[in-house]
């Protein structure tokens, strides 16, 4: 039977894939054929979607984008053999945005329906456990550590040597917890790894408890994912009855368990601390550092606490080899980041590549320049706490360092794009409003700050051209100053970055003269 | 001013608290099964669930107050949440606001006067790809402008 693929990802489902689905089980219906109609996830050309693939003898066909009024005409076009038709692309494989890519923790990703565990194992899942329940926990977590495998939350700490702190800890519980509140503005890797792949976080998160020997997992995942929730929790279901999860793990003796716990629209629950306080049933406000949450971590245990991307790279780490991982990238900087192209870009999707693509490469290349045609002006990169960057730094290479050399950051690897109708002073105001509207309250530069510091940039829009100008402009600075260095955590901390690359590098919309 | 509850809404109540109460890290879980079940979180549940899980009605108080999601007061009978983030914000998002608001006579946090929809500031729903993106109860929408959003808002007023 022939086999047609619809996405089931939320943004291939945001711009009326259901529908598009629907229409094809109906025309197949009215037209006597018969079709297998598979949900799988998205390939992450998201500006296609919804993008429809048929199975042919060649490989995958894919059509897009599809909408329901199209339907009847692939029909007619014979699409089910892979038929001429305008909205045909040729073979999914082939399409260069796709070839391009090196893709490892997305291997999957958009080829295999998300919950069926049967599609799972047939495309290499669950090698890496195996692999992992023939060695010691010390083993395990070398071989993270030699993959070079850092934080892909943001802060780009060495997974194994995380792991390798929890691993040393004595204690009658340990716990491994999946930060899943990805609240950054232009970011949604994460999404589509819960959505369109989750047993390859399950898997991963397996294998972090029996490296380090934590028997519970939590997956803290945000509200504002009812998709991922309900594909985690499928998926977690299917697993345990399978044996991959539980009291024994695929005969092992080894147990793990795991459970997804919703978060409540706090972006500072992203700071790991908060987190789990906000897991204890707590106000999520930021703990003080040390003890390290390796060490007193979730009710005062010891607790790997990491993103679900770098969870989510382990099954291929220890399935492939260190090695094989650590041959991708520049630097200091190994393997893959997964970037997403955000904001007002023509071809926005998800793009995996080996650390050291410019950003040029993705905006351009990749992204087709802007959606409106109009000159890209300034790119946020990493979050809305990360560094605006102007036309002249857009050679930088996606690399931990290089970014810091510029004193930007890469944070989660998400890049939006604005055109030259952008108004910086805005953004800048906006960064300082975030902050206000999201900080935890525990710590002064942060709390009082980010209110204040809305009050200067209406001020330094105010006063453009008065003789108090520069002395408001010097009060901003004073003021991120403060921020940069007397907050508790990120979000105080790191809110300069937009502001002060804004007022740096787009002095103009600030009322500096040149 | 505390609003009174029925006792049918006392009773679903206390069985959420039950069903909860044994749990590591409850209060969360609890605040999220009432809330998906009565639209709010009630004033009037933070003594019977302060009781359940050895904490003070200030400190549910904190918790129910702490976190966006949670409401004190009962939502529409649906909910719309427009992305505020930058992604949306460099595909226009902050007119589609200020259209949405107009349109249905009402600010963030408020309900419209027929109880059909609930409007609400979201900072990102991960669908960056599709900006300007707005959620209606569980389901996201990309690429959003006036006309589209209008017609969400039909649909949801007539379902």
């Amino acid at each position: 039977m022939v086999k047609v693929y619809v996405p089931c990802d939320s943004t291939a489902l945001s711009l009326g894939a259901n529908k598009t689905a629907d229409a094809i089980i109906a025309e197949a219906k009215k037209r006597g054929l018969e079709i297998e109609l598979i949900r799988n996830g998205s390939r992450g050309l998201f500006w296609l979607e919804p993008m429809v693939e048929v199975t042919t003898s060649q490989g995958r066909v894919a059509y897009a984008p599809v909408l329901p009024k199209d339907v009847p005409s692939l029909f007619d076009a014979d699409f089910l053999t892979g038929g001429a038709h305008p909205l045909n692309l040729g073979l999914t494989e082939e399409l260069a945005w796709l070839k391009k890519q090196q893709r490892l923790t997305f291997a999957r990703v958009g080829i295999t329906d998300p919950i069926s565990l049967e599609d799972y194992l047939a495309h290499d899942g669950y090698q890496g456990l195996q692999n992992a329940l023939k060695l010691s926990g010390a083993e395990i977590v070398k071989t993270v550590t030699d993959s070079g495998l850092r934080g892909r939350g943001g802060a780009a700490f060495p997974t194994g040597i995380k792991w390798n702190t929890v691993l040393g800890c004595e204690a009658t519980q340990k716990y491994i917890v999946c930060n899943a509140d990805e609240g950054d503005s232009g970011t949604y890797s994460d999404r589509m790894i819960m959505e369109d792949d989750p047993y390859v976080l399950i898997e991963g998160m397996t294998i972090a408890g029996i490296a380090v020997g934590a028997t519970q997992g939590y997956i803290y995942l945000r509200s504002e994912y009812p998709h991922a929730l309900k594909a985690l929790n499928t998926a977690i279901a299917r697993a345990e009855q399978a044996g991959y999860l539980g009291d024994n793990i695929c005969g092992s003796g080894k147990a793990f368990h795991l459970e997804v716990r919703r978060a409540a629209g706090a972006y500072v629950c992203g700071e790991e601390t908060s987190l789990l306080e906000s897991l204890e049933g707590k106000r999520g406000l930021v703990r003080f550092k040390p003890p390290l949450p390796a060490i007193e971590g979730l009710f005062g245990k010891p607790t790997v606490v990491n993103n679900v991307i770098s969870l989510a790279s382990v099954p291929i780490i220890l399935d492939k080899g260190a090695q094989y991982y650590a041959d991708y990238g520049m630097g200091r900087s190994r393997g893959t980041l997964p970037i997403q192209l955000a904001g007002n870009l023509k071809q926005t999707g998800l793009v995996e590549l080996a650390f050291g693509a410019t950003l040029r490469t993705l905006l351009y290349d990749f992204g087709g320049g802007s959606a409106t045609g109009r000159p890209i002006r300034a790119v946020q990169v990493g979050g809305p706490l990360g560094a605006f960057l102007p036309e002249s730094q857009f050679d930088t290479p996606l690399d931990y360092e290089e970014f810091t050399k510029i004193w930007a950051v890469l944070g989660h690897g998400g890049i939006v794009a604005f055109d030259d109708t952008v108004d910086m002073a805005k953004m800048a105001r906006y960064a300082f409003e975030f902050c206000a509207i999201e900080s935890c309250g525990k710590c002064t530069p942060c709390r009082i700050g980010s209110t204040r510091g809305v009050e200067v940039i209406d001020k330094i829009v105010a006063n453009k051209g008065s003789p108090e100008h520069s002395k408001t402009i010097q009060l901003a600075r004073d003021l991120s100053d403060t921020m940069l260095n007397g907050s508790l955590c990120a979000l105080g901390g790191m809110t300069p970055y937009p502001v002060l690359s804004a007022l740096n590098h787009f002095g103009e919309d600030f009322g500096i003269m040149k | 001013m505390t609003i009174a509850l029925t006792p049918q809404e006392h009773a679903k109540i206390e069985a959420h608290i039950q069903a909860h109460k044994n749990k590591a890290g409850a209060l969360l879980p609890l605040l999220h099964a009432i809330q998906d079940d009565i639209s709010y979180v009630p004033e009037a549940a933070y003594l019977p669930i302060s009781k359940a899980l050895a904490l003070s009605v200030a400190e549910v108080h904190g918790v129910v107050t702490f976190y966006h999601h949670f409401r004190t007061h009962p939502a529409g009978k649906h909910i719309l949440q427009v992305c505020r983030a930058e992604s949306c914000q460099a595909m226009g998002s902050e007119k589609l606001e200020a259209h949405i608001k107009a349109t249905l006579g009402i600010d963030y946090h408020q309900t419209t006067a027929d109880g059909a929809i609930t409007l609400e500031p979201v900072y990102c729903l991960g669908n960056c790809a599709c900006s300007p993106a707005v959620m209606m109860d569980d389901e996201v929408y990309g690429r959003m402008n006036a006309e589209k959003v209008a017609a969400l808002v039909k649909e949801a007023r007539c379902a």
